[in-house]
């Protein structure tokens, strides 16, 4: 074979290779900006003022809005942060830095099962936990039931993202007369943060959009609750029980409610990274 | 204060392999003492004991009894004694999230000492005698310690070390991932620091024992072979592996 059909033949395998990349890619980004461009379309035509503002009205009255939703799922997405975030992290820290073989491999295995676990049922576990015991459902139920999901991707990413630190990193602080605690805290964990961070986007994100979990948890309110130990609206629940009403406004409600939520999602994913990256250096190693 | 250090019977292992047998040795204060021997002998374990940075290792063991000035290593908590006997290892290992300045100042903020005009004091005598300080001081606080050249971050993880005014410095092959030019530079920098601290540096390069060391020990199999005057080493060592070593025939 000369030399020239060789050079022709690994042209025709890179131009094919990359051609199969550039559609994988199409493939995955096309119901993305489809959905999303449905769903702008859709949800602006649908949200006014009103709705970011006023709380439902009674069935058979047009107007009102979803501001209590809005609230309540920013009330319960606080609650399952303040819970997910502080555990995950920890736990994946012990993981990384501390855990000896076995104990690590054991809690390994059950953040991976816990990750597995329907939705539906730790609602159902918060449930029996928390409602039942507190003779009411309550955005604290919600929220413990959402931060218990997000306990486990934000495990794995801190561990992940802590072993991708070198040993070197580690050595160094040692070197300095740095004690442990101080070490994780101010160089490890440091150096890990932006995937960190990811992980806990994406927990965030994934909760944030839980319909089943708060169905028997938080369980919605038509009214303002700013109470977290009472029954609290959220989005999700309320896109729900909008999107299989009978009524053509309601429908268009639930569109404006799904456009919120996905803005509430975006908002918060670029403004945690936007105060994340500050005051920090891109290093090149 | 440069203080000597003084090691009897020092064994230690990883696991069940010993890697030093019983190394009885003193280094003099002041003073700039190489470590030389083929790869795993036990150099970079006999330095990692000094600070007692081998017992961070998963499994590692020490026994036998090392003495910085008259301190027992082994009566302080490791933490502290590290404040005393700092180290530089081979990889120039900056901390990536940080800025030069912070770099120098992180033994010092991490460990709660020292004010900041006090640190910014540090900060510049550190990085003075690391000869970084003209090349740096422009950019201070704006640019990552990893964005500088490796031979200037090696230079800057001296002076990290330097910042907490250590009695003894270890080091740890440190010009070995650098270029000729960056290396000539530590080895003058290890000539004019040793006057004030006392200087144990391992090396793979026999040319750099002779430069910057008064003394030189060399190493074989986790034993201790022979140690005396540099000069000595070099020209009419005692031993006949140390000469075999030294003059190439292995190693």
């Amino acid at each position: 074979m000369s030399s020239s059909t060789i050079a022709l033949r690994r042209r025709a395998a890179d131009y094919g290779a990359t051609a199969i990349s550039y559609i994988a890619a199409l493939v995955v980004l096309a119901p993305l900006v489809a959905i999303l461009s449905y769903l702008l379309m859709k949800g602006a035509t649908s949200s006014n003022l009103a709705f970011f503002t006023e709380i439902p009205k009674p069935v058979g009255e047009a107007g009102g809005g979803m501001a209590n939703a809005i609230g309540g799922s920013l009330l319960i997405l606080g609650i399952a942060s303040a819970i997910g975030i502080p555990v995950g992290v920890g736990t994946g820290v012990y993981l990384a830095e501390i855990a000896r073989s076995g104990i690590g491999r054991g809690i390994r295995f059950l953040t991976d099962v816990l990750n597995g676990v329907p939705s539906i049922v730790i609602g159902l576990a918060a449930y029996s936990l928390v409602v039942i015991r507190q003779k009411h459902f309550s955005a604290i139920s919600g929220g413990i039931a959402l931060g218990a999901m997000m306990i486990p991707t934000i495990a794995r990413a801190t561990e992940e993202m802590l072993k991708l630190v070198p040993l070197s990193v580690r050595e160094a602080a040692l070197g300095l007369g740095i004690p442990q605690w101080r070490t994780t805290l101010s160089i490890t964990l440091r150096s890990a943060l932006p995937g960190i961070i990811t992980g806990i986007m994406l927990a965030f994100s994934r909760v944030a959009g839980e319909t089943a979990p708060l169905l028997f948890t938080a369980f919605g309110n038509a009214f303002w609750n700013w109470d977290p130990r009472q029954p609290t609206a959220a989005l999700p629940l309320q896109i729900f029980v909008y999107a299989i009403s009978p009524f053509e406004d309601w429908h268009r409600k639930a569109w404006a409610g799904a456009l919120v939520l996905v803005a509430i999602i975006m908002v918060s994913v670029f403004a945690v990274r936007w105060v994340a990256s500050r005051g920090t250096f891109k290093g090149t190693s | 204060m440069a203080v000597g250090i003084e090691t009897k019977g020092l064994k230690a292992w990883f696991g069940s392999n010993q890697a030093l047998h019983g190394i009885d040795l003193q280094v003099a204060a002041g003073l700039a003492t190489a470590i030389i021997g083929p790869s795993g002998c036990g150099k970079s374990t006999f330095v990692r004991c000094l600070n007692r940075m081998h017992e961070t290792v998963l499994d590692a063991r020490v026994a036998g009894e090392i003495r910085v000035g008259e301190l027992n290593v082994y009566s302080i908590p490791a933490v502290s004694l590290r404040r005393r006997v700092g180290m530089v290892f081979q990889k120039p290992n900056p901390f990536p999230t940080m800025s030069i300045y912070d770099n120098v100042a992180a033994g010092l903020k991490l460990n709660g000492i020292g004010n900041r005009s006090e640190l910014e004091e540090i900060v510049e005598r550190s990085l003075q005698q690391a000869a970084l300080w003209d090349e740096v001081k422009d950019s201070l606080k704006k640019k990552s310690g990893a964005s500088l050249s490796g031979g200037q971050q090696q230079r800057l993880c001296i002076a990290r070390a330097l910042a907490l005014d250590p009695e003894v410095l270890l080091m740890d092959e440190p010009a070995s991932a650098l270029d000729p030019i960056s290396t000539s530079k530590i080895e003058e920098l290890i000539f004019e620091l040793k006057s004030r601290y006392t200087i144990v540096i391992v090396t793979h390069n026999m040319q750099q024992a002779g430069r910057v060391a008064d003394y030189t020990a060399f190493f074989l199999a986790g034993a201790l072979i022979e140690f005396d005057k540099t000069e000595k080493i070099f020209t009419t060592p005692y031993d006949r592996r140390t000469e075999d070593y030294i003059t190439g025939r292995f190693g």
